[in-house]
């Protein structure tokens, strides 16, 4: 079986998600999709697995055309794909749940269904008791359910997303060798979703790297993992000057700071941002920035260690103690988490002010200053959503307290073209110039790389900090960001 | 977004056509002409001073649960509770009723404050059962309904059960200085109650239009990861806007005991917190609608009782007319809702205006500023 891929494209609004990806995927090939967080990858698993439709563009399986936009269209051809969250039924039994992912017509009895769960969990050496409450499994267990459900199904392409996140060392490489299995044995085409680039490494046969959109590299394996860094990240890091600013004391401090996920952990984490420093934060999305991040604001409370703001414990103290103490946090998705929909600016301005009553016509006078100051592309009058995204994180920087003590801020420029971003930057670095610390993640190198005095490298939980970002180079970050230590 | 005035008031006008159409079929389905029922309708409402007393009577308590449910609608919350908190402040101020004795001009305002902050502490644990414990307002409610009406069975047909021979399906009638008294003759409604309704339905519209809890409370109803991020203390704005909408239940409960009735009965509140919910679900986060629309479906439903003496029909058909309107307003909502989202352009990337067709939290209609 082939799957070509011709000319795909995808928008979400001014997003150009997916542009013009063309590709062949032939039988027995396990192939790693790379890609950082936004390049892409899952937009275009979600259409070539009939998810969502492409907006324009051809998916063709041994030469005949694929209609878009129906998983059971794509099951039929086919193409089955593993969710990174696998989408079984928590109250049935492994059995029930095997059967009842089969089309009517084929559901068999309970006894075939077990003889034929059971060999295939042979098979593969999938431990999948057939009473086993589904909610009782493992991650782990629970891809292997799937993987055995869709299999019988008759996929022969299988899409993995993200497979190896919150599973056990021993049931990744129980999955690894049913995948390898797979592709050489039955001949699937095994497509791997991932920006786990030792996944990559230890199995695929061929990378496909996206970035932005597009596809930018397409390589046989074997590859090192700083030639997939270089590929995932672009070639060069350009060197800025910045203006030197003298750093002060710190005010926030973490000190051996553990925090836990089901999905993630970091171990005995010690950070102590000074005034006027900026510590960037990379790492490969899920490798734990976003938990230490989110511990510095008090929206994840550490296991253990200490969490500190001038010498006051704030262990287990709410977001707004933190804000109290000039801390602001400001999250990825704006409209999801930062703004609210359904607000207009001047409501906005109002809800961050003083006071048990609000004086609408000095919020609205105080939303049209802010608006000229920051050059906000809107009216007091307007929703916040009706903005664009440059305008939204615009007007998220005349929210921010005037004095603040530290800022903590999740992908600040993200979706922004360039001259927003700069926008963005400048607006920040005069903050820091009043003396506030800033914190942020990005999964742009160039810009953690310019803007950083510090940087964090995040990997699986681990982090490793280099203390001058104006020496580090591509080769250095990009070990570090693949687990090179 | 901005629609032409005449398009709104359509918007407006054909729901209620509508829903009166539907209505009428069913009439003429059963024989009847619908001209008739709703001339006796509105004979039964409005044919003079008594009934429209009759008419204010069902007004004061659903009108101050509507202003209940409409602080905690604009904190995005559903508290299908509203009739748990009537039957609470019912059962606090017949507590009050049958043990304090005192003047009544004493007696009366402390069994009002008692039966308000009855209906605040059964709004206020709900609102801790979701903020703390993760129950979502919607089951809690239903469940704290049916412990309080339970309860109030209990009580009727245990220790507070009339002496032998007496009815089983109520106590015994509360001293005269313990209830509430009727103005006049001819127009029999509780002055303090109505000046209180009143007072509740401004202080309401001006909570939500001018004070910082209101605006919390709007911020919390349309995201509160959002809100939390901006400082707003959204736990906070949960729980007060139970209590708050619990206190007006169970004044609207302490009406219903001490003036409508004379003693507590175990279906004490008529259903009235359900109905305020219909009310709500018609105006959305409009406070000012609120009384109004509770005015028009107080009329529908004291007007019923006409229909039965007259036409033989059964006063449910009320019932059948209110349902009918909220859906078809509801429809209607859809319907507009699809219709300017279709318009591209002006659209922001994702259709993150995520409000749904039944979410009266997210009509779009500035309700503030």
């Amino acid at each position: 079986m082939d799957i070509q891929l011709t000319n795909i494209n995808k928008h979400f609004g001014s997003v150009h998600a997916n542009r013009d990806i063309s590709m062949t995927l032939k039988s027995g090939q396990i192939v790693g999709i790379l890609g950082e967080n936004g390049a892409g990858k899952s937009t275009l698993m979600k259409i070539l697995s009939g998810y969502q439709p492409a907006d324009s563009g051809h998916i063709a399986i041994d030469g005949t055309p694929l209609k878009f936009g129906s998983p059971l269209k794509a099951l039929e051809a086919g193409i089955g794909m593993l969710q990174q969250d696998p989408l079984d039924v928590a109250s049935f039994t492994v059995l029930e749940d095997f059967i009842y992912g089969q089309p009517p017509a084929r559901r068999t009895s309970g006894k075939a269904a077990t003889a034929l769960l059971r060999a295939q969990a042979e098979r593969f050496g999938f431990h999948l008791p057939p009473d086993a409450p589904v909610a009782s499994l493992s991650i782990g267990q629970r891809q292997q359910l799937e993987i055995v459900r869709l299999l019988a199904l008759g996929v022969k392409a299988l899409i993995l997303d993200e497979p190896t996140t919150g599973i056990s060392a021993e049931q990744k490489d129980i999955l690894f060798g049913a995948l390898r299995e797979l592709a050489t044995r039955d001949g699937m085409i095994v497509l791997l979703v991932s920006h786990k680039l030792e996944d990559v490494i230890a199995l695929c046969d061929e990378v496909i790297v996206l970035r932005g959109g597009r596809l930018v590299g397409d390589r046989q394996m074997p590859a090192t993992t700083h030639e997939l860094v270089t590929l995932m990240f672009g070639q060069q890091l350009t060197t800025h000057e910045r203006p030197k600013v003298a750093l002060g004391e710190p005010d926030l401090k973490l000190d051996n700071v553990t925090l836990r996920t089901r999905r993630m952990h970091v171990d005995h984490f010690t950070l102590h941002p000074r005034r006027g420093e900026v510590i960037g934060f990379a790492g490969l999305d899920g490798s734990g920035q976003e938990l230490i991040l989110r511990a510095c604001a008090g929206l994840e409370h550490p296991l253990s260690g200490t969490v500190s703001v001038r010498g006051k414990p704030m262990n287990g103290g709410r977001y707004r103690d933190f804000l109290a103490e000039g801390i602001v946090f400001c999250a990825a998705g704006r409209v999801e988490e930062g703004l609210i929909a359904g607000m207009t600016l001047t409501e906005h301005i109002a809800l961050i002010g003083q006071g048990a009553t609000i004086d609408w016509q000095a919020s609205q006078a105080r939303a049209d200053a802010q608006i000229k100051h920051y050059n906000v592309r809107g009216t007091p009058q307007s929703e916040i959503q009706q903005l664009s995204g440059g305008n939204q994180q615009r007007f998220l920087m005349a929210l921010l307290p005037d004095q603040p003590t530290v800022l903590v801020l999740e992908q600040p420029t993200r979706g922004l073209d360039v001259d927003s971003a700069r926008y963005i930057w400048e607006q920040l670095l005069l903050r820091r110039e009043q003396g506030a610390s800033i914190l942020f993640t990005s999964p742009d190198l160039d810009e953690v790389v310019q803007y950083s005095d510090r940087i964090v490298v995040c990997f699986a939980g681990r982090t490793t900090e280099i203390a001058d970002a104006s020496q580090v180079t591509i080769d250095e970050l990009g070990r570090l960001i693949g687990g090179a230590f | 977004m901005k629609q032409h005035p005449a398009l709104r008031v359509l918007y407006v006008i054909i729901p209620v056509l509508v829903s009166l159409a539907v209505t009428s079929a069913l009439v003429i389905a059963v024989g009847e002409s619908p001209f008739e029922v709703f001339e006796k309708l509105w004979e039964g409402a409005f044919r003079n001073t008594e009934s429209v007393a009759g008419v204010v009577n069902f007004w004061i308590p659903l009108a101050l649960a509507c202003m209940g449910l409409i602080i905690t609608f604009t904190a995005g919350l559903w508290n299908i509770g509203m009739e748990g908190q009537i039957m609470m402040g019912a059962l606090f101020a017949s507590w009050a009723a049958r043990t304090i004795q005192l003047p009544p001009e004493l007696l009366v305002p402390i069994e009002l404050i008692i039966a308000a902050l009855g209906g605040a502490f059964w709004g206020f644990v709900v609102g801790v059962l979701k903020t703390r414990f993760g129950v979502h307002e919607i089951f809690g409610g239903v469940g704290l309904n049916a412990l309080v009406s339970v309860y109030a069975i209990y009580l009727i047909s245990g220790p507070w059960r009339q002496p032998e021979g007496g009815n089983a399906q109520s106590t015994e009638p509360f001293p005269a200085n313990a209830l509430l008294n009727p103005m006049s003759d001819v127009f029999p409604v509780s002055l303090i109650a109505l000046l209180i309704t009143v007072a509740a339905i401004l202080v309401v519209i001006w909570i939500l239009r001018g004070t910082r809890w209101g605006l919390n409370l709007k911020a919390t109803g349309k995201n509160p990861r959002s809100a939390l991020l901006l400082g707003v203390p959204t736990t906070r704005s949960t729980l007060s806007a139970f209590m708050a909408c619990g206190l007006l239940a169970g004044l609207a409960g302490a009406y219903r005991v001490l003036f409508t009735y004379d003693s507590l009965r175990p279906n004490v509140s008529g259903g009235i917190g359900f109905l305020a919910l219909l009310v709500v679900l018609l105006v959305g986060i409009r406070p000012l609608w609120a009384p109004i629309i509770a005015f028009v479906f107080a009329a529908i439903l004291a007007g019923s009782t006409r229909l039965r003496v007259s036409l033989q029909l059964d006063s449910s058909l009320a019932g059948v007319l209110q349902g009918t309107l909220v859906l078809v307003v509801l429809l209607f909502n859809g319907l507009r809702q699809r219709l300017t989202e279709a318009r591209p352009a002006s659209a922001a990337p994702a259709a993150h205006t995520s409000s749904t067709v039944s979410a009266p939290t997210s009509g779009s209609e500035g309700a503030a500023s």
